[in-house]
């Protein structure tokens, strides 16, 4: 797409938009009126000190699953921005089959429904944009958009009424049975005989990382998968190659919603253990600079999850260290973020090309 | 008096009020889609120009000072958004989504790090913002039957800014309508080719575009927290920008037809509250957080032509590049 040889492509260009990104964002920190330097050894710091790994590779868990989402939809150039309705029915998901099968089902096989219900839920509420784009042309960024506000005002009212904690005024469920919480990595670890320090790092994070490899055989192993990459290339030649475009359309935003749900794993069955409101917390934003970052490659996404993992984890250590600086500063750097290596991924193209190009010509 | 008409002029009233800001985004967006330009990032505008206008109102006393620095906040934004999809021809949603972003960040960093105060600024005094104004005559009309309360009620004791909002429709309609400007601009969001075989540049005609939609952003931003609020607090535009963007398509890109489907939504949102606790026959208690979300469905379902047609300009979205 870029003309670009590919190690450029997939690996310079990244790492000059995310430094561009970090440019930009201390810009704004000497503006404020602190030592950039000094705030981004903070970052680093906070996230990688002995301890914080876990927290790291824990928000690292849900900008796979959110980034994964965002992916497969950018693979057939759809722009799924409803990953964030889409993981809040993945919790719903989990809350109805926990609240109605723990008392009779033994807790993991709950667990193992509660995960499908997940991923069930998430694709159901990603499959009517999909539908709705694929037979009857309407957007489906407006309409995703639209299905994020139909999905918070439709927690608000259930966890506000119908599946509230008894005899309790804040918007959440009753607690779920331990039975069926996802082990955390500190307990599996002692199991296996190592201590780890107690992070809210659990299972979830494995199923992260084998949905990464799931993702990478579907698209560049499977017949589905070349139709998607198709798709992304030209509608029209997918179409003319007998693609069923449409079918095509609708399963990829299926697949799609499908991993934004289970970021509810991690949340709702490994932390929060009830469904709370707000839970998603704009982690499928994230979601979408996680790929644009990682240019739409599992591999890249699994990269630049731990970039942002690592960003908000040591975000939150700002908070102590300085007094005009706040873990918000996360926010500005994954906004500028989608900027460089979004909107204005190739802007500098051509100046780079020329740079290392001509350069490894003339040593030729 | 009745107590019914008491009723329905409080209502009328908070639905200008609430719609107020949703009619100035919807302008914007529709200035900047009529021109070809998506905005997505009608939100973070919004949020942005909010912000400016409380600090500054705060740092400086003066309301104008304020307007002038959300006006100047969320242009800046626009020009991002422009320079991202007009110059570089970037993918114009993924540019909004990273605008939203920004300001949602932005504006809670730059608040702490001015006011600490856990991202909000403080509550401004009434010298400091837009107060209601009474129009002429109003307490000398208020006895006439229906229509004097209907004046004194709900015509005059807005603030300067929710006037601006009606009028910015007659304006855009005229701006795009009735001039040759407008007639360039909206020729470039359906067919960009033959402005540029005219010999107008597409690109100069679409950033005047979103320069338009940035200005009435920023009225927009300063009306939430220096007219209609007083103060800024953290996330404040809550999705108005988003609700704005539904009610532009809910009106087909229409400015009339935009302004009413903003006053129903501003309606819904006046309703809504009212409704809590109240038994329907059949139904039961109003679920008062499905019924706020029903301006979302309803544009869901326009969109999706099962009863009209909502048809975005032509060239929406596509990025223009110049044959040579």
């Amino acid at each position: 797409m870029t003309g670009l040889p590919r190690w450029l492509d997939i690996g310079v260009l990244p790492l000059v938009n995310l430094a561009l990104a970090l440019l930009a964002a201390a810009v704004v920190v000497v503006l404020v009126g602190e030592d950039p330097l000094h705030v981004f050894a903070v970052l680093l710091q906070g996230a990688f000190a002995p301890g914080a790994l876990g927290y790291t590779l824990y928000y690292a868990t849900n900008f796979i699953f959110t980034g994964l989402a965002a992916a497969l939809a950018f693979q057939a150039r759809l722009f799924n921005i409803g990953a964030e309705g889409q993981a809040m029915l993945g919790g719903l998901g989990i809350a109805f089959v926990c609240l109605s099968f723990e008392t009779v089902l033994p807790g993991p096989l709950v667990a193992v429904v509660a995960i499908a219900a997940a991923a069930l839920f998430g694709a159901a509420w990603a499959v009517v944009p999909g539908w709705l784009q694929a037979y009857r042309g309407s957007h489906i960024v407006i309409t995703t958009i639209m299905f994020n506000f139909l999905a918070s005002g439709l927690m608000v009212w259930l966890l506000s009424g119908p599946i509230m904690r008894p005899g309790q005024g804040s918007p959440q469920t009753r607690l779920f049975g331990e039975g069926v919480w996802l082990p955390a990595m500190h307990d599996l670890a002692r199991g296996l005989g190592f201590e780890a320090a107690r992070s809210p790092l659990n299972l979830s994070f494995l199923f992260a990382l084998l949905a990464c490899a799931a993702v990478w055989a579907l698209i560049w192993r499977t017949k589905f998968g070349y139709a998607l990459r198709a798709i992304g290339h030209s509608e029209e030649a997918a179409r003319y190659a007998g693609i069923p475009v449409r079918r095509a359309v609708v399963v990829a935003m299926a697949l799609s919603g499908a991993f934004a749900g289970c970021m509810a794993l991690n949340e709702i069955l490994g932390v929060q253990h009830k469904l709370v409101l707000n839970f998603s917390a704009g982690y499928g934003f994230t979601g979408i600079a996680v790929a644009l970052m990682g240019r739409n490659h599992p591999a890249g996404i699994l990269a630049a999850s731990l970039l942002f993992g690592a960003l908000f984890q040591g975000g939150a250590e700002l908070n102590f260290e300085f007094e005009t600086i706040t873990h918000e500063l996360a926010l500005v750097i994954q906004g500028l973020v989608i900027l460089f290596s979004g909107a204005l991924a190739y802007m500098f193209t051509p100046w780079l090309a020329r740079l290392l190009l001509s350069r490894s010509a003339a040593r030729a | 008096m009745p107590e019914v008409w008491i009723d329905i002029l409080a209502v009328l009233d908070g639905t200008a009020r609430l719609a107020a800001p949703l009619i100035l985004c919807a302008m914007a967006g529709l200035v900047s889609e009529r021109s070809g330009i998506v905005d997505i990032g009608l939100e973070g505008k919004l949020l942005a120009g909010a912000f400016a206008a409380a600090a500054v109102a705060t740092l400086t006393g003066s309301p104008w000072a304020g307007l002038g620095a959300s006006l100047a906040a969320s242009v800046m934004l626009a020009l991002v958004h422009g320079f991202a999809c007009i110059t570089h021809r970037g993918e114009q949603i993924v540019s909004g989504v990273a605008v939203n972003i920004l300001a949602l960040g932005m504006t809670v960093v730059i608040a702490n790090a001015l006011f600490r105060h856990g991202g909000h600024t403080p509550a401004l005094g009434p010298g400091e913002r837009f107060s209601p104004m009474a129009l002429p005559l109003s307490e000398t009309l208020r006895e006439v039957p229906v229509l004097g309360s209907l004046y004194a009620e709900l015509v005059s004791g807005h603030n300067l800014l929710v006037y601006a909002a009606f009028l910015s429709v007659p304006l855009v309609w005229w701006l795009l309508w009735r001039t040759r400007f407008g007639l360039r601009l909206r020729a470039a969001g359906e067919m960009p080719e033959a402005v540029d075989s005219a010999g107008v540049s597409v690109p100069a005609l679409r950033y005047r575009g979103i320069l338009i939609a940035g200005l009435l952003c920023g009225l927009a931003g300063a009306y939430l927290s220096i007219a209609h609020g007083a103060g800024f607090v953290r996330e404040m535009s809550a999705g108005k920008g988003f609700l704005a963007l539904a009610a532009l398509i809910f009106g087909r890109w229409k400015p009339l037809p935009v302004l009413f489907a903003c006053l129903l939504f501003g309606l819904l949102d006046t309703v809504a509250p009212r409704l809590q606790g109240v038994d329907l026959p059949l139904v039961g208690p109003v679920p008062v957080a499905l019924v706020s979300v029903l301006p979302y469905a309803m544009t869901v379902v326009l969109l999706a032509g099962f009863f009209g047609r909502a048809i975005p300009p032509r060239a929406l979205g596509r990025p223009f590049v110049k044959e040579h």
